[in-house]
């Protein structure tokens, strides 16, 4: 993490405990935890696409995986909420293992088309096993989690739960950027052969970020599940993943904070276009539109841009 | 022989449904040749071409030999339109970006096709009737031959127009080299507005011929053009011939799949066998090793 990265957490964290002070209204903080749900799915995914530059249109499954495992264990086995929690992840890293090793061997346009058959796959067996997920009606009842003593029982508790581990991920996330395995990330985005003339065991490292991405989506989910304290496949489906990617890409694929960003404004962005009612789906692709043809470095690269400007000017 | 006349009934209908695929496999072909970009949109050209053509046919009640070429007028239109602001604006494309923009452009007809015809599924009649006719133990639906027929036309007056006219050859040009294509005097900006024209209108048809057996709503773009990357992902990213065969192919065991083993998971065998066929050849049925490596993210 550099200096500039340290400033910027910091500022954020501060911004992010004074929010809920300023703001009460709790559809307000609800929204909130649910950009901070997608915050951590966008960022193990930025990490994957900006950084190893491997598309993955599956990462819902992940998502998926996570918040079925606790809710699975949780209201139908009696598991503690933290046991199923880490049962997720461990299936998430295996199931990304094994769906990894053969997958990130394609390229492209193909590697794309894999993930986003692995994705639709998940997302059928979520609605056909119906034994185990309770098919398209889904499972309820799912306990609240609890933290400390503390049980995360309202929206503002379950907000600073979020964002901490939001706040984790993301400082995890920097300091693997600026380590030797996120110089050698970057080296098989530029140029995978050079990567691997370097002595770089490139198929080995995409691996262990698609799991790491994957664990990150694991946890977004158990969080979901435990928030909203339902789940239903519609949640995991081909429309979120693709919500994922444009999440990455809209906020600047080359960069975290841009993945961040472009959470915010996808979740956020909705809410806003629902009193638009009819035109809410019209209004919506044309802003994404827009956004791609103006900013092609995404949000964070305008900003960039603008940032720059204002220093010269300065 | 119930099960033998149950089976060709399974492939009939598959054959139908695969042809359509093959269509819109074509569409993204056409595409990715001249410009190297999927067009996530080219699902919603197939559903914007069955509501055109329910729109000409059955609420203004126009004959089919007329509503069928105005659909297809109007695609070509929205072919034009798209690639003029939404492709050729972009002044440093990425892959990515490109694929972010036709996803974006997809919302946007999905929205428009809302706002025009609603959120009902809209009804097409069949061509000629519905009436089945004895085939080999089973019933052929007679759309099933309209489908199969204007594919094989469709797909041969494409070959005929790759291999026999300039444009045609120009736009073969483009997809080979496109630097050395711009050097022989080919203007390859035109030959990607075409492609998109091109794809738009093989889109719509797909989308007119299909709507009386599937029914048409403002949201079934996405799972059709899901399905036609599919099959162009499976035949070979730009090939002509593997797209075709990789569509029958789809159709075919998602028909036997869903009939023989279970309905729910017909979408989930036609994926996984696409997955383990790109596992064992990652470059698809046909495809050229190389082809499947050259663009990053």
């Amino acid at each position: 993490m550099d200096k500039k990265d340290s400033l910027t957490l910091l500022i954020l964290t501060v911004c992010l405990v004074i929010f809920p002070f300023i703001v009460t209204n709790t559809y307000y903080i609800s929204t909130m935890v649910f950009v901070g749900i997608n915050g951590i799915i966008a960022i193990g995914l930025s990490l994957l696409m900006g950084y190893a530059g491997q598309i993955s249109i599956g990462h819902a499954a992940f998502f998926g995986l996570g918040a079925y495992t606790s809710a699975v264990l949780t209201a139908k086995l009696g598991f503690h909420p933290w046991g199923a929690f880490f049962m997720g992840i461990l299936l998430s890293s295996c199931v990304a293992l094994i769906i990894g090793i053969p997958s990130l061997k394609l390229k492209g346009h193909y590697l794309a088309m894999a993930t986003l058959g692995f994705g639709e796959i998940t997302y059928i067996v979520f609605n056909e096993l119906t034994d185990i997920t309770g098919g398209p009606s889904g499972i309820g009842g799912i306990p609240k989690i609890s933290l400390a003593g503390y049980t995360m029982n309202t929206d503002i508790k379950y907000y600073f739960f979020v964002w901490a581990f939001l706040l984790l991920i993301l400082t995890l996330s920097l300091n693997l950027i600026h380590s030797r395995i996120g110089r050698a990330l970057r080296s098989i985005h530029d140029s995978e052969v050079a990567a691997n003339a370097m002595g770089i065991n490139t198929s080995k490292l995409k691996i262990q970020v698609f799991m790491i991405s994957a664990v990150f989506g694991s946890v977004a989910g158990s969080l979901y599940t435990h928030y909203v304290t339902f789940v239903s496949p519609s949640s995991f489906g081909l429309f979120f993943s693709i919500l994922l990617v444009m999440m990455v890409v809209i906020g600047g694929m080359h960069s975290v904070w841009g993945a961040l960003i472009g959470a915010t404004l996808l979740t956020i962005l909705p809410e806003f276009l629902r009193a638009l009612k009819d035109f809410e789906i019209f209004v919506y692709g044309a802003v994404l539109l827009l956004i791609m043809i103006f900013l092609p470095r995404g949000l964070i690269g305008g900003l960039e841009y603008l940032f720059n400007r204002l220093i010269k000017k300065v | 022989m119930l099960l033998y006349s149950q089976i060709i009934q399974y492939v009939l209908s598959g054959v139908t449904i695969g042809s359509v695929y093959a269509i819109i496999a074509l569409g993204f072909n056409i595409i990715y040749n001249s410009t190297s970009i999927i067009n996530f949109a080219q699902g919603e050209f197939v559903m914007l071409g069955g509501l055109t053509m329910i729109f000409f046919t059955v609420m203004l009640k126009f004959p089919l030999v007329i509503g069928f070429p105005l659909t297809v007028l109007v695609l070509t239109l929205i072919g034009i339109i798209m690639e003029r602001f939404t492709i050729s604006p972009i002044k440093k494309p990425t892959v990515v970006t490109l694929i972010i923009v036709t996803i974006a452009v997809s919302i946007l007809f999905k929205g428009i096709a809302m706002l025009v015809w609603g959120k009902d599924t809209h009804f097409l009649p069949p061509f000629s009737g519905e009436k089945g006719i004895a085939f080999m133990g089973a019933s052929l639906n007679p759309q099933y031959i309209w489908v199969v027929g204007i594919t094989v036309v469709v797909v041969v007056l494409l070959s005929v127009f790759f291999k026999y006219t300039i444009i045609g050859k120009a736009m073969t040009a483009c997809a080979v080299n496109r630097t050395a294509a711009s050097l022989m005097g080919i203007n390859v900006k035109r030959m990607v507005l075409l492609s998109f024209v091109l794809s738009a209108a093989i889109g719509g048809i797909a989308g007119i011929i299909i709507a009386p057996i599937t029914l048409m709503a403002y949201d079934n773009g996405a799972m059709l053009g899901l399905k036609g990357f599919g099959a162009a992902v499976l035949g070979g990213l730009g090939n002509f011939y593997g797209a075709i065969f990789a569509g029958l192919l789809l159709g075919v065991m998602e028909s036997l799949g869903a009939g023989l083993i279970h309905s729910g998971y017909k979408d989930a065998i036609a994926l996984l066998v696409l997955l383990l066929v790109l596992f064992i050849k990652p470059s698809g049925i046909f495809g050229v090793t190389e082809v499947s490596g050259f663009k990053k993210f």
